[in-house]
């Protein structure tokens, strides 16, 4: 089969960007950025125009890492998709597990034991403090604070890690959370450690800030740098840490509830320009926010059941109908849509990735900016390629 | 928030010449949609959109489904008395007819102002092969701009209105769409042609297994 040639379809060549040159336009520039740069976090490609050294247009190219994830989840058993979806933003299995689970709970009507959604929620708390840690880290190296502030949070996401390694067995690719529950239980020491690692974690926080926060390089890197507002970001249907940044209260575990956030007593922190600075800090807020979830959860966790007795793992067949489960994810909503025609497979499986969408205002953000900024403003809206490219 | 009946009810009432009807979820779930007609997808959007007691300004979820063609077997029964006095026989005969396949887009809507949701509308395309064009409502939810290009890209629904139609993950020149239930894989997806490529081809032949059977050397 060819692959090339013309299809009523698609308009010849598809090309991305016009040639600038094609007429004498003057001395505007176009640079493609990636796909192996090491500010895009991964194979990811911007085709920027310059004027000098301000942007006047600005394309992401994607699907790099495109595997058709939806295509193989088609393919296989609902249970044999959940290893597959640590996979997708690697960072954060945990939520990523979290979300399937939750859809697919939907769809065959199960319940979750009260022992699991408490479980579920020290593990996403857990995950979205070493998210965010690790954006914090990587913004700062994006914005030439090189090394220190990166090791540091490095050093304080590999204890999370460890703490994944030593419930699930891996570090990063967890594959923890069930239909109807979790896979194995913690242990009291497990939880212990937890516990010592949540009261440690503030005064992490205290360290890191008061080496970076406000200094002021960083204030004018990012200060008023790459404004997004707050029209424009729901319009856009951007959610996670951009959104509220922009000032819009919008969080998922607030506005939905699901699992026991209702029990849970947190505020969601919000910014006010919505620039990259607002980004940041907001992001520093919701780690303080997480430590008193863990907290509540540590301190009310029950004993009882992992699993819903009712759940079926191996040969799970929902009966036919449809369900879209969604969770706040730490980088934004993260969906998943499933189609059950009553098979063992999925007749359709669709991941909603908030990196994917929150890269809509991409371009708005940067047009204006320098070159350079571009790499910071990319590096605020904390996308991971495996999630976007699918 | 409205029950989707309700919805319905109410966007009939405004549009009345608009295909609307409530697609039931059988499932636990119970998360119904509005079944919209292409030629009101777009007012039927806006309306959602601004409605006071609904407003819903998020538009989180744009996807397709690919439902293909359908063969479909009527069984219809007939009784014939048997001449001869005995029970009448009871013939079945079977016809076999083809339901035509579509092409399904699918957006889950919020209302971040009145955090509320999901409202589920979807559209369906006349058929799988010519007819795949739908209003995009890009201009509506500036959220469905990268969806609503993979949804082109990956099942080859055409977005009329779209500002910017391209493919998003597959490359551009790439022919097929891969989320399709009767995509084939491309056997060599770097296929380029070559001056030798007639060579390879009869080599190919030439060292092809013999079938079982046939002549021996």
């Amino acid at each position: 089969m060819s692959l090339t040639g013309d299809s009523p379809l698609f308009p010849s060549g598809g090309a991305h960007v016009r040639a600038v040159n094609d007429e004498f336009h003057g001395d505007l520039l176009e640079v493609s950025m990636g796909p192996h740069h090491p500010s895009t976090h991964g194979v990811f490609r911007m085709i920027v125009t310059l004027d000098g050294e301000r942007i006047v247009k600005l394309k992401p190219v994607l699907g790099y890492l495109h595997r058709n994830h939806e295509k193989i989840g088609e393919g296989t058993s609902y249970l044999a998709s959940m290893p597959y979806t640590d996979r997708l933003d690697y960072l954060n299995a945990m939520t990523n597990n979290w979300a399937y689970a939750l859809s697919v709970e939907r769809l065959g009507g199960l319940a979750v034991p009260e022992r699991a959604e408490y479980l579920r929620i020290i593990l996403a708390e857990l995950s979205r403090l070493q998210n965010h840690v690790c954006l914090a880290g990587f913004l700062l190296q994006d914005t030439g604070a090189s090394g220190t502030p990166l090791m540091y949070a490095f050093r304080e996401r590999e204890t999370i890690l460890d703490l994944f390694e030593s419930l699930s067995g891996s570090r990063m690719m967890c594959n923890y959370q069930r239909f109807g529950g979790c896979r194995v239980d913690a242990s009291p020491e497990w939880l212990g450690q937890v516990s010592t690692l949540v009261d440690g974690f503030g005064a992490f926080l205290d360290e890191f800030e008061q080496l970076i926060t406000g200094n002021e390089i960083l204030m004018s890197r990012t200060q008023g740098i790459g404004v997004l507002k707050a029209a424009d970001a729901v319009a856009a249907g951007i959610t996670g840490p951009l959104l509220r940044a922009a000032g819009v209260g919008y969080d998922i575990r607030k506005v939905d509830g699901y699992g026991l956030y209702n029990r849970f007593n947190f505020r969601v922190p919000l910014g006010a320009h919505g620039d990259t600075y607002d980004r940041y800090m907001v992001r520093i807020l919701e780690m303080r926010e997480s430590i008193t979830i863990l907290q509540q959860a540590l301190r009310d966790i029950p004993t009882g059941p992992i699993m819903d007795p009712k759940a079926k793992l191996r040969g799970f067949r929902p009966k036919p109908g449809e369900s879209y489960g969604r969770i706040e994810g730490p980088k934004g909503e993260i969906g998943f849509y499933l189609i059950s025609d009553g098979s063992a497979n999925p007749y359709r499986y669709r991941v909603r990735p908030p990196s994917f969408v929150n890269l809509t205002v991409l371009e708005d953000l940067c047009l204006g900016h320098t070159i350079a900024d571009s790499v910071v403003i990319l590096g605020s809206i904390d996308i991971v390629l495996g999630e976007v490219d699918r | 928030m409205e029950t989707p009946d309700q919805i319905c009810h109410r966007l009939l009432a405004r549009f009345p010449s608009a295909e609307i009807s409530v697609l039931q979820n059988p499932g636990p779930a119970a998360q119904h949609s509005l079944l919209v007609g292409p030629a009101s997808v777009r007012e039927v959007a806006e309306f959602l959109r601004d409605d006071p007691l609904l407003r819903l300004d998020f538009c989180s979820n744009v996807t397709g489904v690919d439902w293909p063609d359908k063969v479909v077997v009527d069984v219809t029964k007939s009784t014939v008395p048997d001449p001869a006095g005995g029970p009448p026989k009871v013939t079945e005969q079977k016809t076999e007819h083809t339901q035509p396949g579509y092409l399904e887009v699918v957006y889950h809507l919020y209302s971040v102002a009145l955090r509320h949701g999901p409202v589920i509308i979807r559209t369906r395309t006349a058929n799988r092969t010519d007819a795949v064009t739908l209003p995009s409502l890009t201009p509506v939810w500036r959220a469905a701009e990268f969806q609503e290009r993979e949804v082109f890209d990956l099942f080859g629904v055409v977005f009329s209105g779209h500002p910017d139609l391209r493919r998003i993950l597959m490359w551009d020149g790439y022919k097929d769409h891969p989320m399709r239930r009767d995509y084939v894989e491309p056997e060599d997806y770097e296929w380029e042609p070559t001056p030798h490529g007639d060579l390879v081809d009869k080599s190919k032949r030439a060292h092809a297994p013999k079938p079982a059977g046939g002549p021996t050397p």
